[in-house]
């Protein structure tokens, strides 16, 4: 049971990641973020019916902080579309090093 | 430990460095805190001025009385213990700790002090021949902007002296030593604005580190061999080694920390240059107390020194040597503090002498004398200078206050102090009956007495068997107390006879100093009359005999016969001892008083010496060769190679190696950062398997 659980999180977890470094779009990229998150926490789940409630308050802890962590990080699309007409990530280079 | 003075008054002893403690913390705070502010505002300037003027004289009320007040109190106390002392008849010293300094392994060491017949005997010279010199420092320093530092300092230095004498224990004493030394350091800069003065300061604080490393090795060598660092028990532990190297060794180590302390060869250098502080700081410190320090420590560490005859024949011609050197740039000075100062130092060779030869009482007695008749001289001198200060300060004339050359005939505008000045050197000089005359010649035929019969005759020191060195030691004495005679009488002479030479415009203002800095002198002139009755030679039996070598017996008595001889000198021979140092002392003042009778130019009108006068007034051209053998290296050595080598060149190494390192870093995470957000996210993974690997992989 807990063995196919670890493998639906490894592959929504290697989506993410794949999406993360591949997609060029701003939201996309943050959406895949997410499912890396809620990859982990399928995980989490998976190894709390083994190891007590500390996995569901770890869970919890995720969900609260991704919710606050999705409401900056649009705010900061948004004023990054504003500013720059776009949202592609590969066109914002304004920062030559 | 009980002792016969358990529960009397000596139980206060802790008391005695406190009390001029509490002085200094007062008058320090007082020198500290702002100038009182009087309110501002109302009347006229005419009258705030009065009130400030008033508001200063109380503060100025108010150190006086602390300063000489603590001083007092601490006599009193020292007066009650000593009888307390006299009252038991002590035998064994009267230890206390009170608390434990550093208890490190099997190395303890306790506060404590130790009261015993030598240590209150030193109590009694610093509080007394102290509370004479805060006196007379009231009418001295009184015009002086830094009167409640002067007194603060004052009373610092006694409260360190008397830790130096009641502590218990070798390192307790070395916190006096150390402390005494700055002090010393503080008062000879005391008028620090001038450089040469700051400077005086620092050759002093400098030589004595040389001589402190000696008393610290000393230090480190008893603890090593007897694991004991009190009085009592080190003595106790080292008594059982004697004539070996390692007592030897300890010795002649203590002797070097005393050499520096106590001015004596090759390290007698930063005394003379010590006068540049005010004068009843050379009276109290360079002439009376610290510099006395060295033969205290001899004296208390008698039973090392007894059971190292070597090292005492050293002391005894280091002592012998330097009286009769120093004493030879005495005839030469014109500064009357630099005669003064170089008769110090002479005499503190003959209480080596006496310490070094075994008859510590002798060289204490010596100490106690000196302490009298050389604070007297000083104080004297101080006077004078005072006297000649107000003087060209009244005819608004710039110049030297201390030059004999600019003084003589001063017996007339200052009757008391030279009456005084006279008992001075008469003491010194060794005239019978005053206290030198006893002290010296105690001296001079104890050595005369050593090397006819004693453990030190039959040693012998680099092939030089001992008592024939002895005798030579004997030889140099007498010839300094020809020396002494002349140069003292010189001084005298020059200062207080013939013409005046201050100047036709100054003569008017020249005048005895206030009773304040008369009473004390006039108590010392007393004390140097009247000193040889502490201990009257049996020879000569004018009332009780030997009072204070009695007095010190259960201190140095077992070490002084360990060294002394067999055989006491015939009374024959004695007389005769006596009757060659008192013809040779007539003869330094008889020929000293036709030759200085002279009329001479004063200072501006004078030619600089020539030929070997020059040599002398030079002091053998010593500073000089320091100067050049290891000041000047040194200097080089500090600022060319250390400083513009090393210093400078591992500088510039270390900056340049950190500006290339941040320049290349810099270049890099610049690369890196460039705002590619996919760059970051593949480096993120990149990392994150990195460390995925590392730890599986382990």
């Amino acid at each position: 049971m807990i063995a196919e659980a670890l493998i639906v999180s490894a592959i929504l977890f290697s989506i993410g990641v794949v999406g993360v470094l591949t997609r060029r779009n701003a939201i996309i990229l943050f959406m895949c973020a997410e499912l890396m998150l809620n990859a982990v926490n399928l995980s989490f789940v998976a190894f709390a019916k083994m190891h007590g409630v500390t996995g569901h308050v770890f869970v919890i802890m995720v969900m609260t902080i991704a919710a606050a962590e999705a409401a900056v990080g649009l705010a900061v699309i948004i004023a990054v579309f504003r500013h720059f007409g776009t949202v592609d990530l590969a066109s914002l280079r304004s920062l030559r090093g | 430990m009980t002792s016969a003075l358990d529960g009397t008054i000596a139980e206060f002893g802790w008391l005695l460095p406190l009390l001029p403690l509490l002085g200094a913390l007062i008058n320090g705070f007082i020198a500290l805190a702002p100038r009182l502010r009087t309110a501002g505002g109302q009347g006229t300037v005419a009258q705030r001025e009065a009130v400030a003027d008033a508001s200063h004289l109380t503060t100025k009320g108010i150190v006086s009385i602390v300063g000489t007040g603590v001083l007092l109190l601490a006599f009193g106390l020292t007066i009650a213990i000593f009888a307390a002392m006299r009252g038991v008849g002590l035998e064994q010293p009267f230890v206390r700790t009170y608390a434990s300094w550093m208890p490190v392994g099997s190395l303890v060491v306790d506060w404590g002090i130790q009261l015993d017949q030598l240590s209150i005997l030193m109590a009694l010279v610093i509080t007394g021949v102290g509370t004479l010199i805060h006196l007379f420092s009231i009418g001295y320093m009184k015009a002086d902007p830094g009167y409640a530092r002067y007194f603060a300092y004052l009373n610092l230095f006694v409260a360190f002296m008397l830790v130096l004498v009641l502590g218990s224990s070798y390192p307790v004493l070395f916190v006096g030593w150390e402390g005494v030394g700055l002090c010393s350091y503080l008062l000879i800069g005391f008028w620090f604005s001038e450089r040469a003065n700051a400077d005086a300061g620092k050759k002093a604080f400098v030589v004595n580190r040389i001589g402190d490393f000696g008393f610290l090795v000393a230090m480190f060598l008893i603890w090593a061999t007897v694991g004991k660092l009190d009085f009592v028990g080190a003595h106790g532990a080292l008594a059982g080694m004697s004539g070996s190297a390692v007592v030897v060794s300890i010795a002649l180590f203590l002797f070097l920390g005393c050499a520096g302390k106590s001015a004596q060869l090759p390290l007698y250098v930063w005394l003379p240059d010590a006068m540049a502080g005010p004068t009843p700081v050379s009276a109290l410190i360079h002439a009376a107390t610290m510099v006395t320090a060295g033969v205290y420590l001899v004296a208390r560490a008698s039973p090392v020194f007894a059971g190292a005859p070597e090292a005492s024949l050293v002391v005894a011609i280091v002592g012998a040597i330097t009286a009769f050197f120093a004493a030879t740039i005495a005839l030469r000075q014109w500064d009357i503090k630099k005669v003064l100062a170089y008769s110090t130092v002479s005499q503190l060779g003959y209480m080596f002498v006496a310490v070094g030869t075994g008859a510590y009482a002798a060289g204490v007695f010596h100490l106690v004398t000196h302490a009298f008749f050389k604070a007297l001289l000083f104080l004297g001198a101080g006077s004078v200078i005072h006297a000649l200060h107000h003087a060209y300060h009244h005819s608004g004339r710039h110049d030297d206050a201390q030059d004999l050359r600019n003084m003589g005939g001063l017996a007339r505008y200052m009757p008391a102090t030279a009456v005084a000045m006279a008992i001075g050197t008469l003491a010194i000089v060794g005239i019978p009956p005053l206290s030198g005359f006893f002290s010296k010649d105690e001296i001079l035929s104890a050595t005369f007495a050593r090397a006819s019969s004693s453990p030190l005759g039959t040693t012998s020191l680099l092939g030089i068997p001992g008592d024939v060195l002895l005798y030579v030691v004997y030889a140099l004495g007498l010839v300094t107390a020809l020396l002494t005679a002349v140069y003292m009488t010189r001084m005298l002479v020059l200062a207080f006879a013939g013409e005046n030479r201050t100047g036709a415009g100054e003569q008017s203002a020249l005048h005895e100093a206030p009773a304040v800095m008369t009473a004390p002198v006039i108590v010392l002139a007393l004390l140097a009359l009247v000193g040889g009755w502490l201990n009257l030679p049996a020879l000569i039996p004018l009332g009780p005999v030997g009072v204070l070598e009695h007095w010190l017996e259960p201190v140095v008595g077992t070490s002084a016969r360990r060294l002394a001889g067999s055989t006491p000198l015939a009374h024959e021979t004695e007389w005769v001892l006596v009757a060659v140092a008192v013809a040779t002392a007539m003869a330094g003042i008889g020929y000293a008083a036709m030759q200085f009778r002279k009329p001479i130019q004063d200072k501006e009108h004078s030619r600089a010496d020539t030929g070997f006068a020059g040599v002398l007034s030079n002091a053998y051209g010593v500073d000089a060769a320091i100067d050049a053998a290891v000041v000047r290296p040194v200097n080089v050595l500090a600022g060319g190679v250390l400083a513009r080598g090393i210093d400078v060149g591992v500088d510039r190494t270390f900056s340049a190696t950190g500006r290339l390192l941040a320049r290349t870093a810099s270049f890099i995470g610049s690369r890196v950062q460039d705002g590619d957000v996919g760059k970051y996210a593949w480096l993120v993974a990149a990392g994150a398997l990195a460390m995925l690997a590392a730890f599986t992989l382990r």
